[in-house]
């Protein structure tokens, strides 16, 4: 099951070429830009780790392109997102975030039910991928 | 049958059939050529400098009219290094290099990042790579310009961080020569010692560039630009006081040819203004608040017999 999120979440996945427009935008306007990898493919799971840090004062789009082959190098078989911080005076927060690198094999989610108080049924979503421990997932 | 607009898209020339080639347009149209001839306007001296900057973008255009045509060498190599004495303009040239590599479309955005060793190495294990890598991002589609490049290595300490950044940056200057462009800069005999110690270095950059020190009558047209540029000038006696100057200061230790001249005319605008201050009462006029006088100049420490460092 294909994961989406984030800005471009109804399109298929961006080609390199795509990806590069889309940082040169970002830098255009002034936005640091910033790689982030995450092995839990929830959709609650916002916060993922940061590969290296936030990207201030890039020109252009060749460095936050190096760093992304860095982080394809290194975590092939994880999702990656790229996102741009706008760091202007009551803005202050992401503008564009979207995923560029995803495994080869998606496994989906299992329907999980709770019996809770009375007969009421609460329901969850489960991640097979997540079954394993964290860096295992995957492989 | 073909409009003008569409002759420049295919224009063969008619006797050998071959796609003929708008030499003037790419020397003109970038605005090359305006660019090199402010450079001459506006640095004075510089002459070796100034030819081979003028060779290295005939290359570049000659490089660009010939992949018009369909031959390719491969593009061409344009990491520098600057070596020459204190204030002769090396980083006023780097700047100017990352505007004319800009015009010539080999530089993407044309800007120069200048770095030293504090920015590039680490304080401890682990910090360089990110260090050296944070600032190439920030250069990538400019010029990142390294002064004092010798610093990197410090052969009384194997353990020194800066082999690390120097390994990072052969690295990029190999593999990502379309995205930057490295200019080392710092004093001959020490660049010297450097590059006989990196080799990879040395045969990784294309262009050494020597600046040699200026004359006397250099230096004293470098016053006159930047008093011009400062909205001052000098009075008749006043030149020939600054004349007496250069001549003495040359003598002297600590001698940084343009940076020493800057720093004298800084120095003789306090005492200007403190001249001016003193005659209370007179009315300044506008002529007398650009002119600089012999007395100003001949105030300093440099016609007393010399100095302990510095003015």
């Amino acid at each position: 099951m294909r994961i989406t999120q984030g800005t471009f979440s109804f399109l298929p996945d961006l080609t390199d070429e795509q990806i590069r427009a889309q940082v040169a935008y970002c830098l255009a306007r002034g936005w640091a830009v910033s790689v982030e990898h995450t092995d839990d493919p929830h959709p609650r799971n916002t916060y993922w780790e940061m590969f290296g840090l936030p990207m201030f004062g890039l020109r252009d789009t060749a460095g936050v392109m190096a760093e992304l082959e860095r982080a394809r190098g290194t975590f092939p078989d994880r999702y990656i997102k790229i996102n741009a911080f706008d760091s202007t005076r009551g803005v202050e927060s992401m503008r564009l975030s979207f995923i560029v690198n995803r495994p080869a094999r998606e496994p989906g989610f299992a329907l999980v039910r709770e019996e809770a108080a009375g007969r009421a049924i609460r329901y969850t979503i489960r991640s097979y991928a997540a079954d394993r421990p964290e860096g295992e997932r995957y492989r | 049958m073909s409009t003008p607009a569409d002759r420049s898209l295919d224009d063969t020339d008619p006797a050998t059939g071959d796609p003929s080639v708008d030499q003037g347009a790419v020397l003109t149209d970038p605005g090359v050529e305006e660019l090199l001839s402010t450079l001459d306007a506006e640095l004075v001296g510089l002459v070796p400098v100034k030819t081979r900057i003028r060779e290295i973008a005939a290359l570049l255009t000659v490089e660009k009219l010939r992949a018009q045509v369909g031959l390719s060498a491969g593009p061409p190599s344009l990491h520098m290094s600057f070596t020459g004495d204190p204030g002769t303009g090396k980083t006023t040239i780097a700047s100017r290099m990352a505007e004319i590599l800009h015009r010539l479309g080999y530089s993407r955005k044309g800007h120069l990042v200048a770095v030293t060793r504090d920015d590039l190495v680490g304080q401890f294990i682990g910090h360089t790579a990110p260090k050296t890598r944070e600032v190439i991002k920030r250069a990538m589609g400019g010029v990142l310009f390294i002064d004092e490049a010798y610093y990197l290595y410090r052969p009384e300490n194997e353990r020194d961080y800066g082999q690390e950044a120097i390994e990072i940056l052969l690295q990029v200057m190999e593999s990502q020569r379309d995205d930057l462009v490295v200019i080392l800069a710092g004093y001959r005999d020490r660049m010297d010692r450097f590059f006989q110690s990196n080799p990879g270095m040395r045969s990784r950059i294309a262009h050494h560039v020597d600046f040699p020190d200026y004359t006397s009558d250099e230096l004293f047209d470098i016053a006159q630009l930047m008093l011009d540029q400062m909205q001052y000038r000098l009075s008749e006696r006043g030149a020939s006081a600054l004349v007496e100057y250069i001549a003495l200061r040359r003598e002297q230790p600590d001698f940084a040819n343009a940076r020493s001249i800057r720093n004298a005319l800084d120095r003789s605008r306090l005492r200007q203004a403190k001249r001016l201050m003193a005659q209370r009462g007179a009315a300044l006029t506008r002529e007398a608040l650009m002119t600089i006088e012999a007395e100003d100049i001949r105030a300093s420490r440099v016609f007393r017999g010399g100095l302990e460092g510095g003015t």
